[in-house]
């Protein structure tokens, strides 16, 4: 379903991105991990577009991503992306928050836009939370409606950019439970994340990235059973000993 | 107070008699060498005193009357197309940048009063011969309009660096979110990016609004009867210089505080439940 063929990308000299590729099929998790620097949130904002790449190629559902002439904004409506930051919009409530892209862009009508936005909602445990402004939400919360809010536009796939590093420990939990109730329904999902017992859990495949390359990119067993690059099993050691 | 001064507040009060038109609107029948103060006229007929040559209240409010048009009409242009050149600058475009910082250097460091001789003496001369001639000859009130358009566009490049600052201020994830769900880069503006940013920015566009009711007294240069042109008429008439400016500073003062607090007003019921920041408490 996406595509990642030997992409390269500058920002001014500095290569941020090194010839990746990878490849992420219907239905399939994949987790990309590696520090902070090497590219990962790059990469996955090339993927629908919101960053742009010098080279190579990238696909999704067979529109090329970064050819000339594709509709931009009719794609990412069909990739659910979820932000670090959850990003909501401020001035709009809950509801108007999951409504505003599917009345926009989809031409969905207010009463059908608002009972989808319900029903998920619902789905992440927070229908009594619609009327509140997300400044009066917890992070946890806020980032549970971020995903609602991508889910809403009925995607084919969703984008995770690390949803769980900007919020306090006491709430990755509620977070993750709802992800792995995403990828257990057969959700196609790219994650940005150092969860790695969310990794475990539920990725198919463990992407490692280091300084803009693809350094491993193994089925979930072999990348924690045996890693194969130095720098991987240094990474790991790290992350896995707390 | 050492020196010999006839105070008179009565001069501000003085009214038209039943049926002599005031001329309220700053028709010309106010100019100096108009009516003359000095040959007596309507003011006679009526028992108010030698002093009330006359009627200066009238004068008053319709100086005030101009002030508030002028500057509202001005406001409203200012903030349209401060609004534009303030969005223009944050496109990724480069001639749109260029072209929208031009405009800002460019009306930012002008003098006003410098502008408003440019508009009103030299624009009408560079335009075609036919445009120019209407401007000076056939538009109505030619002066009012020349001074709503240059406090506009004057007030325009203070509003859109503005505008360009509170856009800045929103974190560059909102705009990724917002594309990242499809909308595209106009529905951004639209929906996500100004309605936050005019929320951000209130407190500097209520000085600014200010600005523009106490800038449109420059407007006095180019003919336009206002507030201080009138203030300015009843001291030269009446030689009570105290008095009609003391009323006339009340009368700014009371202006400014009127749009402090609608601003104020307006701040309220914009403010998004649950923060701080934005739009106040």
């Amino acid at each position: 379903m996406i595509t990642v063929d030997k992409v390269s990308k500058w920002f001014g000299d500095f290569q941020v991105l090194d010839k990746c590729s990878t490849r992420v099929a219907k239905g399939e998790v994949v987790v990309i991990c590696g520090p902070s620097g090497s590219g990962k949130s790059t990469l996955i904002k090339c993927i629908n577009g919101l960053e742009p790449f010098q080279q190579g190629a990238i696909t999704v559902n067979g529109i090329s991503v970064g050819a000339e002439g594709t509709n931009l904004p009719k794609l990412r409506a069909s990739i659910g992306m979820v932000f670090q930051n959850f990003e909501l919009f401020p001035h709009m409530t809950v509801l108007d928050n999951i409504c505003l892209a599917q009345t926009k862009v989809l031409n969905r009508n207010r009463a059908e836009a608002g009972e989808r936005a319900m029903q998920l909602l619902n789905r992440v445990g927070l229908a009594d939370q619609a009327p509140k402004h997300p400044a009066q939400l917890s992070g946890g919360q806020q980032q549970r409606v971020a995903i609602a809010r991508a889910l809403a536009m009925d995607p084919i796939a969703m984008l995770f950019d690390e949803p769980t590093s900007a919020l306090d420990p006491e709430m990755i939990n509620e977070v993750l439970d709802v992800m792995v109730k995403l990828a257990l329904e057969g959700m196609t999902m790219m994650v940005v994340t150092h969860e790695m017992g969310f990794a475990r859990k539920v990725a198919d495949r463990v992407v490692f990235m280091d300084g803009g390359r693809i350094e491993e990119d193994a089925k979930t067993d072999e990348f924690f059973g045996a890693p194969r690059g130095e720098r991987a099993q240094m990474f790991l050691s790290k992350i896995l000993t707390h | 107070m050492a020196m010999k001064y006839n105070w008179d507040w009565s001069v501000v009060l003085c009214r038209a008699p039943e049926g002599v038109a005031t001329g309220t609107g700053g028709s010309a029948a106010q100019l100096p060498g108009g009516t003359s103060a000095f040959a007596g006229g309507a003011a006679q007929t009526f028992d108010t005193g030698a002093h009330c040559a006359q009627p200066y209240f009238d004068w008053i409010v319709s100086g005030l009357g101009w002030t508030v048009v002028v500057s509202v009409f001005a406001w409203v242009i200012a903030f349209s197309v401060g609004s534009v050149i303030g969005v223009s600058r944050t496109l990724d475009q480069p001639w749109v940048r260029r072209g929208a910082t031009t405009y800002v250097e460019l009306f930012r460091n002008v003098p006003l009063l410098v502008q408003m001789f440019l508009w009103f003496f030299v624009v009408p001369e560079l335009l075609p011969k036919e445009t120019g001639y209407f401007l000076k000859r056939q538009l109505p009130l030619p002066e009012y309009w020349t001074a709503i358009v240059c406090l506009g566009f004057y007030h325009a490049s203070r509003t859109a660096e503005q505008v360009r600052a509170g856009i800045e201020a929103i974190p560059r994830g909102q705009t990724y979110a917002a594309l990242a769900m499809g909308l595209t880069p106009a529905q951004v503006y639209r929906y996500v990016l100004l309605p936050v940013s005019y929320r951000i920015i209130i407190p500097p566009l209520t000085s600014d609004f200010m600005g523009i009711f106490k800038n449109s007294s420059v407007a006095l240069t180019i003919g336009v009867l206002e507030l201080t042109a009138q203030s300015r008429q009843i001291a030269e008439y009446t030689f009570n210089i105290f008095e009609v400016f003391t009323v006339t500073t009340v009368l700014y003062i009371l202006i400014t505080l009127i749009v402090s607090t609608i601003m104020r007003f307006v701040e309220k019921r914009l403010h998004i439940p649950g923060t701080i920041a934005l739009g106040g408490n």
